[in-house]
């Protein structure tokens, strides 16, 4: 705390915290259901996770060891700049590790190893209302949503199949939470969708600009949606991580020289590293020495 | 035509609109029954299209009732209906033309999208099928099936209007509403919307309330007719017999005013 003099910890005021908690609260009570709240500024711009922030310095505790990830990293910049912001305003533990944190704040993935009970899951939204393309009214998406009127959804999926013979749609897939509201799981790869269903840890969505927080508690029920002949598939990759060996796993594209040179490295960094470190000691194949 | 069924598709008794000091309109009492098509006539101003609106549940009356023979047979007051059961007798059992086929249609969804949507929203989720039942709908529409991934805005005025007709009909709604379907569009187009509305009308026992400032839709399409001015209505009967023979002064120069070509 020695670092901490000026702010209260976690940097906001603990009247926010409360008010922010009730928000939490009442969104774990309704699976999916976007709940306002009264965002507060925050020391960095709308975009680079001022929801998320806000939700993870309301449900940070003093024994909480952190991580941040943005696109599965943890050393971007994004990624470390929050984590040191709480270092900062709340000294408290930070790690990469997935296994030690028990609050992840995320955005656009979902990492690979499996989250456990006690782990929340904290994601920055950009914009959580999945209808907001077809209906640019609030009035009006607050009131399908109330009437479980989803049609439009559906219109969004077949002008996807209409227009390119598949569901085109790769990140922000909509889900229907626990057979109710219809979410924008944020902008995470559809990759990703199959984990949030039944999740054991406590996933959070906190959206900074639009003052919306939303939650799929633990065991949640999470479907994506699709059409009875066209099935909703996450993405898959036709060759494993060139330096881990991982197959399975998200995989970013990394451009390596300027001839064409490339290859595809896990999108979760602490993964792909735990994955090299257990190899090497266990003697096994050095796969970035064989690259 | 069959003979009209006893009871009536929609009543409405008495209803009454005011905004603020201003009378939309004034104690209208009107039955529509099913298969048949009711033209509301009068200048601009003189309370058809809030009549309209309050048959068709989007205002909400001042004064007096609507009441509607649901599918299973059961009248209901339409206002005291939820809203989640409104919209659901919107989308499936009535239609609603707009004048401006941008208020009816999506404009950035083909005409595939727009058609499907009502399927969708009441539960079809098979592709293949509701693809297949959009085609069939341009079909019957008159719209080339190879136009079904277009979007709306690539139509012309008449285009639109049919599609507009089509993503209405795609659900077999027993009862469709239309605000100056023909308005804006010329007489040869005018002439194949009418055309094919009063096939639908026939093939499909459509019950229709059509509002429009033009006699000569009205005589085209509709089995009676209402006259309105300031919100009232002044006249009532057979189609032919009040365009023939129209007994109130008002209705005798609202006729005698049209265009002898």
């Amino acid at each position: 705390m020695s670092e901490a003099p000026s702010y209260n910890f976690a940097y906001l005021d603990e009247q926010t915290k409360r008010m922010i908690r009730r928000a939490l609260l009442k969104a774990v009570a309704i699976p999916g259901y976007q709940v306002p709240f009264a965002s507060r500024e925050m020391p960095m711009p709308y975009g680079w996770g001022t929801g998320g922030v806000q939700v993870t310095a309301s449900v940070l505790g003093a024994d909480d060891t952190l991580k941040v990830i943005d696109q599965g990293a943890d050393d971007t910049t994004n990624a470390v700049s929050i984590r040191k912001f709480f270092e900062r305003t709340a000294g408290i533990a930070t790690t990469t590790h997935t296994s030690d944190a028990t609050i992840i704040q995320t955005r656009h993935r979902i990492p690979e190893t499996p989250l456990r009970e006690g782990q929340i899951l904290v994601y920055q939204v950009p914009i959580p209302e999945p209808l907001r393309f077809l209906e640019p009214r609030e009035t009006e998406t607050r009131r399908q949503h109330a009437l479980e009127d989803y049609g439009i959804m559906h219109v969004k999926l077949y002008e996807d199949i209409a227009r390119h013979g598949h569901i085109a749609t790769t990140y922000a897939y909509p889900v229907k939470v626990d057979g109710r509201y219809i979410m924008d799981p944020s902008p995470t790869p559809k990759f990703d969708n199959p984990k949030m269903n039944m999740c054991p840890a406590l996933q959070l969505f906190g959206a900074g600009r639009e003052k919306r927080i939303y939650a799929l508690p633990p065991y949640t029920n999470v479907v994506s949606l699709d059409f009875e002949d066209h099935p909703f598939e996450p993405t898959t990759f036709d060759r494993g991580c060139a330096l881990c060996g991982s197959e399975g796993v998200y995989l970013d594209e990394v451009v390596t020289d300027d001839r064409g040179g490339r290859m595809f490295v896990c999108s979760d960094t602490d993964f792909c590293e735990s994955r090299r470190d257990g190899f090497q000691q266990a003697g096994g194949t050095n796969y970035e020495a064989r690259r | 035509m069959t003979a009209p069924p006893d009871r009536p598709l929609l009543v409405a008794e008495g209803l009454t609109k005011h905004y603020g000091p201003n009378l939309g309109c004034a104690d209208v009492s009107l039955d529509i029954h099913e298969g048949e098509v009711v033209a509301v006539v009068g200048e601009s101003g003189s309370g058809k299209s809030t009549l309209l609106g309050l048959l068709s549940t989007q205002l909400h009356p001042s004064a007096g009732s609507v009441r509607y023979r649901m599918r299973d047979g059961e009248e209901r007051d339409l206002l005291a209906l939820g809203e989640a059961e409104r919209r659901f007798l919107l989308r499936t059992d009535w239609g609603f033309v707009h004048q401006d086929a941008r208020l009816g249609l999506r404009m950035g969804v083909s005409a595939g999208g727009n058609v499907g949507e009502r399927l969708m929203a009441v539960g079809w989720r098979h592709y293949g099928r509701i693809r297949s039942e959009a085609e069939q709908w341009l079909d019957r529409v008159e719209i080339a099936r190879d136009r079904i991934d277009d979007r709306p805005d690539t139509f012309s005025g008449g285009m639109r209007q049919r599609l507009q007709i089509a993503k209405n009909m795609v659900t077999r709604p027993r009862l469709i509403f239309m605000d100056e379907p023909t308005g804006g569009l010329d007489v040869s187009v005018q002439a194949r919307l009418l055309d094919l509305i009063r096939g639908f009308v026939n093939d499909y026992g459509l019950a229709a309330v059509i509002v429009t400032h033009d006699l000569a839709v009205a005589r085209l399409l509709s089995h009676r007719i209402v006259v309105m001015r300031h919100g009232r209505v002044v006249e009532t009967g057979l189609t032919d017999q009040v365009l023939d023979d129209p007994r109130e002064p008002y209705t005798q120069l609202l006729v005698a005013s049209i265009l002898q070509a």
